[in-house]
């Protein structure tokens, strides 16, 4: 599904990823752990192909293609989804809106018929039920006046809505309280299937206690520099980051 | 031979009289202003004498003014003496739509224009059965069953003498400014409305006027009267992008709502803008619109959607004279390209009590320069008067300008006042974040944008709240790379 090789990237003048290699296979959840500042947001910034972040050397393939001249929703339509850090405020407009017009964008993409507002409705009410969200949502703004909780768990719910193949989680456990965690945690479990790819960047290992992941990675420095299964999660938590510094 | 032939024919018969020659087959006049050219306007739409007494006083007043020069807008002098101030109001007509500028019908396919209102606006030719005639026929009888008067001004003049005599002018009089004098002195034609006491219009005027816009000339005049306890909603332009020979256009509009009567005035603008690359040929946009909430309890409300034009300046007011009455102004203007736009509003509170909102919403793109420039008066027997007022500009790309001007005057210290005003760019985050969900560039623009604009689009009435949201769309198509 996913393939990095010997990623570099930097960020105006300064080099942040220093030579990256994962790959992550078809139905793997993989999570890159390290502290603030070790790369991971660049990281998936520049899967997702964000401006300002420059690839100097090395190569990101997605289902077998180079895709580092591809735009974002290029990316996107092609079933890259990406839960954000912060998620964005777009002020005035709604969420069956902006919701409709991307799962829209990316049935039109793949030849389906794009489903009409009643047919969306009856999609997003269950997604919703599934994250125990309320209806009040689809008339508010996209992320406006949200909670930090609430904004997290609008990116889970697009992330149900829009089905991608590869979906990577920057930082989505910050900010939750222990009850919204394990509601995303379920929406996250329930979307992993054998088809599906996950990366689930984060900080701390408290949603890692639900959601398994195949394979966990230890960036420092723009290096991966341990992998190992999911117990090297917990030997972080105990041990912290320094032992793994050179 | 109709009878408005045969008014033009002994007009034109008439003005020899006066030594002027006019080429008998055209129905336009000669370029140049002069009394004699105000006569004869006056007597081809046989007015009465008092209007044209009206006309002339404001003619050699006009003669004694100077163009304005403080807006911030640039374009080239305007010689006054090149324009032709009569012009019947004939289109040639087109066989088909295939005869029509196929870039022009690009336009009304993308803003959902159906094509029987295709063929109207572009001037086709359409049968006498076409439906939109026989539904303004309907209206008009509805309208007549509840008292409403609608119809042109020429025909209020001949008509309702008595009320054009009452009102004309009160609101906007003719030393108003250089623009508005001038069209007092040569206004060709307009619309009128008189509300009866305590009725309620029972539809908005919009679809009717949409049948009869194509025909408006230059020079516009529109009075719009709400007597006692009346409500009533107007709609003037239209989504679709209207040419005109003339670049000049300098209407006036006068609103005046009685006790507790409501106005709500709205207008959606598409003027041609001018070459996307040079801005040459657009239309100058010159109008003075002002509302007198005269008595007490009295509302006025301003929606304006303003994206055509080259040059726009435009300030549609409020006198708030009555006690709490209310005064409203929503805006929403785009400049693209070469346009320039200095719009606004003034809210003079005189009465106690009173109210104003204003709420501006600015879009500049391309090479767009857009000025807001508001005026909030509060008099001294203003007890307890409010204004809030939000004046918001996005700027899309970097050669685009926003300016914002509010002058606040306050002469009674009980007054509330609240200004907030902000400007931004579409931020990068906000767009990469509609595109990794899959959103182009183009669709994230128009998307943002009429976020930004909900506040004023939802005053409009609906169906032309979905068409302004497609306008937007198509003005600032090709804005982002």
């Amino acid at each position: 599904m996913l393939d990095i090789q010997n990623l570099h990237a930097r960020v105006e003048d300064k080099p942040i990823l220093k030579g990256i290699n994962l790959a992550i296979k078809s139905g793997e959840m993989h999570a890159v752990m390290g502290r603030n500042g070790s790369g991971k947001s660049t990281l998936s910034n520049v899967i997702t192909g964000r401006e300002g972040f420059t690839v100097t050397q090395g190569d990101v393939n997605y289902k077998g293609e180079s895709i580092l001249d591809w735009s974002p929703e290029d990316r996107a339509l092609a079933g890259i989804f990406m839960s954000f850090q912060y998620p964005i405020v777009i002020p005035g407009v709604n969420n069956t809106y902006f919701l409709k017009a991307a799962l829209n964008a990316k049935r039109k993409h793949e030849g389906e018929k794009e489903l009409d507002a009643a047919g969306f409705l009856k999609l997003i009410k269950q997604k919703l039920a599934e994250l125990d969200m309320d209806t009040t949502y689809l008339q508010r703004g996209v992320n406006e006046g949200f909670s930090g909780g609430e904004k997290k768990r609008n990116e889970i719910l697009q992330m149900l809505t829009l089905q991608p193949d590869l979906a990577i989680l920057d930082e989505t456990d910050s900010g939750l309280d222990i009850d919204a965690l394990k509601i995303i945690a379920e929406g996250v479990n329930q979307f992993r299937n054998v088809d599906r790819s996950l990366l689930v960047i984060t900080h701390y290992q408290r949603l890692l206690k639900y959601i398994k992941p195949d394979v966990v990675h230890v960036l420092i420095d723009g290096q991966i520099v341990r992998s190992g299964g999911k117990e090297l999660a917990l030997e972080l938590e105990e041990k912290g980051y320094n032992w793994l510094e050179s | 031979m109709n009878s408005e032939q045969q008014i033009i024919d002994s007009n034109l018969k008439k003005e020899y009289e006066y030594g002027f020659v006019t080429d008998i087959e055209s129905e336009t006049l000669p370029p140049g202003l002069n009394e004699e050219v105000i006569r004869i306007i006056s007597k081809k739409k046989d007015e009465p004498q008092w209007l044209l007494d009206w006309r002339l006083k404001a003619y050699r007043h006009w003669l004694k003014m100077d163009e304005p020069k403080w807006a911030k807008v640039v374009y080239p002098e305007i010689d006054y003496q090149d324009i032709s101030y009569f012009s019947a109001p004939k289109k040639k007509e087109l066989a088909s739509l295939d005869e029509v500028d196929p870039e022009l019908l690009a336009t009304y396919n993308k803003l959902g224009i159906p094509l029987e209102e295709q063929k109207m606006l572009s001037g086709v030719a359409v049968d006498a059965v076409f439906d939109s005639v026989s539904v303004a026929t309907t209206f008009k009888e509805e309208l007549k069953k509840e008292g409403v008067i609608f119809c042109s001004f020429s025909e209020a003049v001949k008509n309702h003498p008595e009320l054009i005599q009452r009102y004309l002018g009160t609101v906007v009089p003719y030393t108003d400014n250089y623009y508005a004098t001038l069209n007092s002195a040569v206004f060709t034609d307009g619309s009128f409305v008189y509300i009866p006491k305590g009725v309620r219009c029972p539809m908005e005027l919009s679809t009717y006027f949409r049948i009869n816009e194509a025909k408006t000339g230059q020079f516009e005049r529109t009075l719009i009267i709400a007597d006692e306890g009346s409500h009533v909603s107007y709609l003037e332009g239209c989504t679709a992008p209207m040419r005109d020979e003339n670049q000049l256009h300098a209407a006036v509009v006068e609103l005046v709502a009685h006790r507790d009567a409501t106005i709500k005035y709205s207008t959606v603008q598409n003027w041609y803008p001018g070459h996307p690359e040079t801005g040459a040929g657009g239309i100058y946009n010159f109008v003075t619109k002002r509302g007198t909430c005269l008595e007490d309890n009295s509302r006025i409300s301003w929606t304006q959607v303003e994206t055509g034009s080259a040059v726009t300046w435009k300030y549609p007011s409020c006198i708030l004279k009555g006690d709490n009455s209310v005064g409203e102004f929503y805006s929403v203007a785009v400049t693209n390209n070469y346009q320039q736009a200095d719009t606004g509003t003034k809210m003079i509170h005189l009465g106690k009590n009173t109210k104003s909102t204003i709420i501006s919403k600015g879009i500049s793109a391309g090479h767009g320069q857009q000025t807001y420039r508001g005026e909030v008066k509060i008099m001294k027997g203003a007890d307890h008067a409010r204004n809030f007022s939000q004046c918001d500009s996005i700027l899309i790309g970097d050669t685009c300008g926003a300016h914002t001007f509010p002058y606040i005057n306050v002469r009674n210290p009980s007054a509330q006042m609240e200004h907030e005003a902000t400007t931004s760019s579409i931020g990068e985050d906000q767009m990469f974040y509609c595109n990794q969900r899959g959103i182009s560039s183009e669709d994230a623009v128009s998307m943002i944008v009429n976020g930004f604009c909900k506040d004023v689009f939802k005053e409009l009435p609906m169906e032309f709240a979905v068409e302004a949201t497609k306008l937007m769309e198509v003005s600032l198509e090709g804005s982002v790379g």
